[in-house]
């Protein structure tokens, strides 16, 4: 096999890539874009019709669109393209031929079947169970099925990346560790392999059920164990995402990580607690010990907060430093205000990682304690949150990081740069209006998942307040500008994969999308720089999150007396 | 950069002092927020006692149904609005469309909580004071509540629990004490 | 803490905590056996100590 393996030699950063890693890169990136747009117009058209003066959709279809906005944009875009940064993040930056091509391409087939079976049963209509399938609710075997065998092709997907990576030690194609992106990428897949097998462990016995083949399906135990892949998916989503903000920072700006050791070692608290935030779901439920809720919804005493929050300091740390380098040294702010903004790649990281953090990581913390959640659970704010954190955090990441794939993996220019420059913008803004008025409406108590908010036709009436209303109709509008930007982040990726010009070396050579190459051989951590831009951004982040946490025990200190 | 290898030994370089301090502080916010939970169990008002109990359907329906007879004061709807005593064992089921019977409480008073689902899973939403659990069938989830304001609140679903979802309503209405 | 092992090709001694980073082999199994116990198994324990209503 190493024998047949093919490389060329990126005329940008002068990596090696295989030609078997970048076919499966670029069919994992098309896949996980076509689900994109599927779940994206599904989740339009939900959006649409929880606008109440719009109210698009039929009950029945309502729900069964809102199922398969959840398993597409969930889990099958977000992993296609996972499965595309893990081959990228192994063969690629390691210089190496990617292991086992041809099980990578059973692993990339039985996740096609597995999400187009899931899709084909939910839109038959007898599948309308939700994303998270809560038994005794029961759908279609073959929902289950489709579920399993694309679970089972990512667990080959991130078999193929471990492979690699010793494929790569053995035959020496790096030297000392391995990157830092690659770093973050193997804390996704750690994280990915948890996930997986915790959905095959209750998925199968749950498709057995549906079968008849087994009595029935704890509903408790069921929630524990759905939720350990569930919520860990979408950890999997942090890792990579944050891999992809050091990835986008070095290769646009040349930026090092401030220090190895620190970004690394918070990777490892991502790698020993993150997943155990699954237990936000299981907060009120009956019968869970408050210590067990204690102790894992806040994944060890915060321990992988801390790990976000060290790179929340470290990335645009990073940042500042090259740009300081550069010459952009007056005073706190210089370095930031002449960042390359014109850049989608560079807009979308950066906003990716404005938005996670303050919309969506302070709203996780305040949502997953204990007894806040008593005043959130199930309400529009958990939709609102998880907007920020998957949408305006991994779905923007990804989608800044395919301005760079593009050009280098699939070696095409950009079409219409002029609307790819506001791409980021519109999306980015979208996104953010829709993360802050569903957790308005949630903090106002509209449900999620839920047809009708008015209760025309219910038996008892119920008066939901004017705003709750108001904030629903601005969700919808904010959902349309982020739809605009991702039918625009389609086209343009669409288009430049089919019809940009193609980028010869000598195209390259006449527009470089990354930083001046010669710095790409330089390694090692930055010289402990002064940052004080760096240090204002962050203390403004830490005092948001004191006050937003406190304000919600008071909003809490108010309900009707529990115990 | 981070996308090349570091060579020789990394971990042993130096932090820089804002490193060192940002962890401390971030740490230090951690524990803060852990204590604060295990707090709030002594010192807050708002914690669920965690009890609860493994039961048939049919017996839970059994209990409620037994208390709806005995406390039952009049009708909406043909819905029974059941007034218990102050301090007693009050039960509401949750089942494919609504929540069974209207409770009718008296501000300030104590009430030890059984709600179970009869059915599939469903969420207890209390408006618009936003109180939220999580009900499962073959569960009964216990815990003592003491409202503290007169008025009609309703209670909607906010699981997903079937094509009627958006029609379970049920109440609790809350009364000065008689 | 320092590693005694000198596998990592130098003179120098790889300290425990580079070496642990650099083994992702390690890193999964405890990145996989962390949330398996502290999250399933004992939330597991938990429902299943659950008690029956009288």
């Amino acid at each position: 096999m190493a024998l047949a393996a093919k490389f060329r030699t990126c005329p940008d950063t002068g990596l090696k890539v295989h030609s078997q890693a970048e076919a499966l890169i670029k069919a994992n990136a098309v896949l996980g874009i076509i689900f994109l747009a599927v779940g994206g117009l599904f989740g339009l058209l939900v959006a649409l019709t929880r606008w109440p003066a719009v109210h698009l959709l039929p009950d029945e279809l309502f729900y069964l669109i809102l199922t398969g906005h959840g398993a597409n944009v969930l889990l099958f875009w977000i992993i296609f393209f996972e499965i595309a940064v893990l081959y990228f993040a192994s063969a690629v930056l390691l210089n190496c031929r990617l292991a086992m091509p041809k099980i990578a391409w059973l692993g990339f087939l039985l996740m096609v079947v597995g999400a187009i079976t899931a899709n084909v049963s939910v839109l038959q209509g007898e599948s309308t169970v939700m994303f998270t399938s809560y038994p005794p609710l029961k759908a279609q075997p073959h929902f289950y099925l489709g579920l399993i065998l694309f679970a089972v092709g990512a667990l080959v997907g991130c078999f193929i990346f471990f492979a690699t990576l010793v494929i790569a030690k053995q035959e020496k194609t790096y030297e000392g560790s391995v990157p830092l992106v690659t770093f973050g990428a193997i804390t996704a897949a750690i994280i990915a392999v948890f996930t997986i097998a915790s959905g095959a462990v209750i998925l199968i016995p749950t498709w057995l059920w549906s079968m008849g083949l087994i009595a029935n399906v704890d509903p408790v135990l069921y929630k524990v164990v759905w939720w350990a892949m569930g919520h860990s998916s979408q950890q999997i989503n942090v890792s990579a995402h944050v891999a992809i903000w050091y990835l986008i920072a070095a290769l646009l700006l040349g930026a090092k990580p401030l220090s190895e050791k620190v970004s690394r070692f918070a990777f490892l608290l991502y790698i020993l607690f993150l997943q155990l935030a699954s237990a936000h779901h299981l907060l009120v439920e009956p019968g869970i010990s408050s210590e067990w809720k204690i102790f894992n919804t806040s994944y060890a005493m915060y321990l992988a907060v801390l790990g976000s929050m060290i790179h929340g300091l470290s990335i645009p740390g990073a940042v500042e430093a090259a740009q300081r380098r550069r010459g952009f040294t007056n005073g706190t702010f210089e370095w930031l205000r002449k960042a390359p903004w014109g850049n989608p790649a560079f807009a979308g990281m950066f906003l990716s990682l404005v938005l996670f953090g303050f919309l969506g990581g302070i709203t996780g913390v305040v949502l997953g304690t204990e007894q806040i959640n008593l005043i959130m659970h199930n309400t529009l704010y958990v939709p609102g949150h998880f907007h920020a954190t998957v949408v305006a955090g991994t779905t923007l990441a990804f989608m800044a990081v395919t301005y760079l794939v593009v050009p280098l993996i699939f070696r095409r220019q950009i079409i219409l740069p002029g609307l790819a420059k506001w791409q980021p913008y519109l999306f980015g803004i979208g996104v953010a209006g829709i993360s802050l008025f569903m957790m308005g409406a949630g903090t106002l108590g509209v449900p999620r998942r839920h047809w009708d908010i008015t209760f025309t036709d219910a038996a008892i009436a119920v008066d939901m307040p004017g705003t709750a209303f108001l904030m629903m109709g601005l969700n919808g509008l904010f959902a349309l500008l982020a739809a605009t930007g991702g039918l625009l982040y389609i086209l343009i990726v669409v288009g430049s994969v089919l019809f940009g010009e193609k980028r010869t070396e000598a195209v390259a050579k006449a527009n470089p999308v990354i930083f001046d190459a010669s710095t790409v051989k330089s390694y090692g951590s930055e010289e402990h720089p002064k940052l004080s831009g760096t240090y204002v951004l962050v203390a403004i982040f830490f005092v948001a999150f004191v006050l937003y946490y406190y304000v919600n025990w008071k909003f809490l200190s108010e309900v009707w007396p529990l115990s | 950069m981070a996308i090349n290898s570091p060579k020789g030994i990394w971990w042993n370089e130096p932090l820089s002092k804002a490193e060192v301090v940002w962890i401390a502080i971030a740490f230090l916010w951690g524990l803060v927020m852990f204590f604060t939970m295990i707090y709030w169990h002594f010192g807050g008002q708002q914690n669920l006692s965690n009890e609860a109990y493994k039961i048939r359907p049919e017996l839970f329906s059994e209990r409620t149904e037994a208390m709806v007879e005995k406390y039952t004061v009049r009708e909406e709807n043909g819905i029974p609005v059941v007034h218990p005593p102050a301090g007693s064992e009050v039960y509401l089921i949750a089942r494919q469309f609504e929540w069974w019977p209207i409770l009718e409480l008296e501000n300030g008073k104590q009430y030890r909580f059984h709600i179970g689902s009869t059915d599939v899973q469903h969420g207890f939403s209390l408006q618009p004071v936003n109180i939220n659990l999580q009900i499962h069938p073959g569960y009964e989830m216990v815990l003592t509540a003491e409202p503290n304001k007169t008025g009609e609140f309703p209670i909607i679903c906010n699981e997903y629990c079937g094509l009627g979802h958006h029609l379970m309503v049920g109440r609790v209405n809350v009364v000065e004490p008689q | 803490m320092a590693g005694k092992s000198k596998e990592q090709g130098g003179d120098e001694n790889v300290p425990f905590m580079q070496q642990l980073l650099d083994n992702p082999f390690i890193l999964l199994f405890l990145g996989v056996a962390s949330p398996t116990l502290l999250y399933i198994v004992w939330g597991v324990i938990e429902v299943a100590q659950i008690p029956i209503a009288q």
